[in-house]
């Protein structure tokens, strides 16, 4: 062993003698955590030499420092018991017995499990578990749907037990309050469908149609649907992490256990106002977007403003406005109700109300594009 | 009780030193010409009322939070003249048992202790592994807990899982925030008699928060009462509830205050 003798002044070593006779397993220097990896080495190459350490004894005189790093490594390469059993003879420094043993105590009990494996099958495993996951969801929303209309039916007779106050603050958040960013946002798609139109329909010389190709797609399809994606990311994100910080807190149980109902004092309240505040978020994304195209049109195509509003109520029929209109409350409760049921699945942590806030966001705008794909094709099959 | 350590070259009894201390936030102040000490080796607890500012001075002396005014001390050196780099060899030597755990959520329990490990001491994976589940033992958690994620642990094996974390690195000082808050009785007293097992085993000095009167009287050497934004005394435990004020009469002498002492010196009462 001379040559890691050398290796380092201060490393830790352990060392075969012989005293009168008598093999003696000597420590010395720093078994520590700073030099715990040239000590494992140097263990493992001790333990491979094997045999004449088996019935040495111990010398701790010139150890010069030991911590919890370096009583696990003693413990290995001596053997947990028969350190123990050592201990009580060894001449040790004072605080150095108490560290030994108690190292030897939490080693002398069954190691670790191995950790889990990954495998191949787990892809399978993780598919199959989402998809179950996905059924299990729908399931829950056509559940909370229902027990909406059975709180909605319950207390619409009663007018006494409207919360009105809580439902006009959330129509002032979520309708009113969404005025600005969802006139500006329409305002500019609309403007720049009337772009493209304007492109396209030049080299046909047919680009009075842009006015068409503004309304027709505004009215139908883009007013509300744009209104619906704009509110699902800003409110229903809210009402999830409005109704999970209250999950968190243990209201909504305190709700229960008053002997409340918080499908009524929560839920009710923000359904009712998303329906209220869409169709009119609807109705100025509409408006606005095709003032988008009226100033494209007016400022590219030379089509004065009067012109186009005139081909609007020549050309268009109420029929598309009251299409897309009609949609919009479906979105809303659609909305407002997978917001709210990510709110409820929120389960204790912080953590869980960010995880199902942007769920609540993914899932209703999913929900939405596939509601109005489903009505746009009904729509065409009907000859609306 | 201490560990001989020819490495660490401070002989200082003193291990922490507080000197003058101001804390402030906006208006409100929390601590004002605050002093106190600690000594190697000891068990030092932290009492005082809700608001008296006993977590902010904890976060105050490892560094979280830096006071308006005053010196703090660690091992003779002064914490906020530190370079980061001797910062970063200081925090080396001081482990932390915050509040709630303060698991890192994404890590099992393993991987957790083994952090500190990896990052800091440099050890290769298997190494620290190894290393980590030796913590875990000495917690006192069944080896099974060390693949679990810090959610699927209950109250008492999170609070042993942030301390086999707190120890990983063989700190000087371990520093404890309500460490029995939220754990049942039989729980509080396992982990009290841990401490006391752990800081003889691995010469800890123990600077502990607490509001649990049973772990003041098993484990405590030391007592620093907050009060009036300042350390009202800081001595052992008879001392303390000898002395004349209100908010110790009440606290030390109140019915919970006796059926504690009672429980721990049965000859007193």
């Amino acid at each position: 062993m001379p040559a890691a003798m050398n290796a380092s002044a201060t490393i830790g070593n352990a060392e075969l003698r012989r005293v009168e006779g008598m093999p003696w397993l000597c420590l010395s220097g720093q078994w520590t955590l700073a030099h715990y990896h040239g000590l494992a080495a140097r263990v493992a190459g001790l333990r491979a030499r094997g045999g004449d350490m088996a019935d040495a004894r111990l010398d701790f005189s010139a150890l010069a420092a030991l911590d919890t790093a370096g009583a696990e490594l003693l413990c290995e390469l001596i053997g947990v018991e028969r350190l123990k059993s050592q201990l009580a003879e060894a001449r040790l420094a004072p605080g150095q017995r108490e560290l030994l043993e108690a190292v030897a105590a939490a080693l002398t009990g069954p190691g670790a499990p191995p950790p889990k494996r990954y495998r191949f099958g787990d892809v399978l495993v993780h598919i199959g578990k989402a998809v179950v996951a996905f059924r299990d969801h729908a399931v829950a929303l056509l559940g909370f749907v229902g027990l909406i209309l059975e709180g909605l039916a319950r207390t619409i007779w009663r007018p006494r037990r409207w919360r009105v106050t809580a439902t006009v603050a959330n129509l002032e958040y979520a309708g009113f309050d969404a005025v600005p960013i969802v006139a500006l946002l329409t305002f500019l798609v609309g403007a720049v469908v009337a772009f493209l139109g304007a492109t396209v329909l030049a080299d046909f010389g047919a680009t009075i149609y842009t006015v068409s190709l503004v309304s027709y797609s505004f009215l139908r399809e883009f007013g509300v649907l744009l209104a619906a994606i704009l509110v699902a990311g800003r409110t229903a994100s809210a009402f999830a992490a409005q109704i999970g910080s209250m999950r968190v807190n243990e209201e909504v149980d305190a709700i229960r256990v008053l002997g409340l109902n918080p499908v009524e004092l929560l839920v009710l309240p923000r359904v009712l106002a998303m329906m209220l505040a869409l169709p009119i978020l609807a109705f100025i994304a509409m408006a606005s977007g095709i003032a988008g195209g009226i100033v494209v049109c007016a400022l590219k195509l030379d089509i004065p403003p009067g012109m186009f509003l005139s081909v609007l109520a020549n050309e268009i029929g109420p029929r598309h406005f009251l299409i897309g209109l009609g949609k919009a409350p479906v979105f809303a409760f659609l909305i407002a109700a997978i917001g709210c049921l990510e709110g409820f699945r929120v389960s204790g942590s912080a953590q869980s109300v960010g995880e199902h806030t942007t769920s609540a966001v993914v899932q209703s705008i999913f929900t939405v594009i596939v509601v109005d794909a489903i009505a746009a094709l009904f729509c065409m099959e009907m000859g609306w | 009780m201490k560990r001989v350590n020819t490495a660490r070259s401070d002989v200082d009894a003193n291990v922490i030193e507080a000197r003058g201390i101001r804390n402030q936030f906006g208006a409100q102040v929390v601590h004002e010409g605050l002093d106190m000490t600690v000594r190697r080796g000891e068990v030092l607890a932290v009492v005082g009322g809700s608001g008296t500012g006993k977590s902010v001075l904890l976060r105050t002396i490892i560094g979280l939070n830096r006071p308006a005014a005053g010196t703090v001390r660690l091992f003779g050196q002064d914490l906020h003249a530190l370079l980061v780099g001797e910062r970063v060899a200081l925090a080396r030597r001081i482990g932390v048992l915050f509040q709630q755990g303060a698991l890192f959520s994404s890590l099992t329990v393993a991987e957790n202790v083994a952090l500190p490990l990896i990052e800091h001491a440099r050890l290769p994976q298997a190494e620290a592994a190894r290393l980590a589940a030796l913590k875990i033992a000495l917690a006192g958690l069944p080896p099974e807990a060390a693949n679990k994620l810090p959610a699927e642990l209950s109250g008492g094996m999170v609070k042993r899982a942030a301390l086999a974390r707190a120890l990983a690195l063989d700190p000087d000082i371990l520093f404890l925030d309500e460490p029995t808050a939220g754990l049942d009785p039989i729980g509080a007293a396992a982990f009290d008699r841990l401490i006391l097992t752990l800081r003889d085993a691995l010469g800890l000095t123990v600077f502990l928060v607490t509001h649990d009167l049973d772990t003041l009287y098993t484990i405590a050497d030391r007592i620093a009462v907050l009060a009036n934004k300042r350390v009202l005394v800081n001595d052992t435990l008879a001392a303390v509830a000898a002395t004349d004020d209100v908010w110790i009469r009440e606290y030390f002498h109140g019915p919970r205050g006796r059926a504690a002492m009672a429980a721990a010196h049965p000859r007193v009462s």
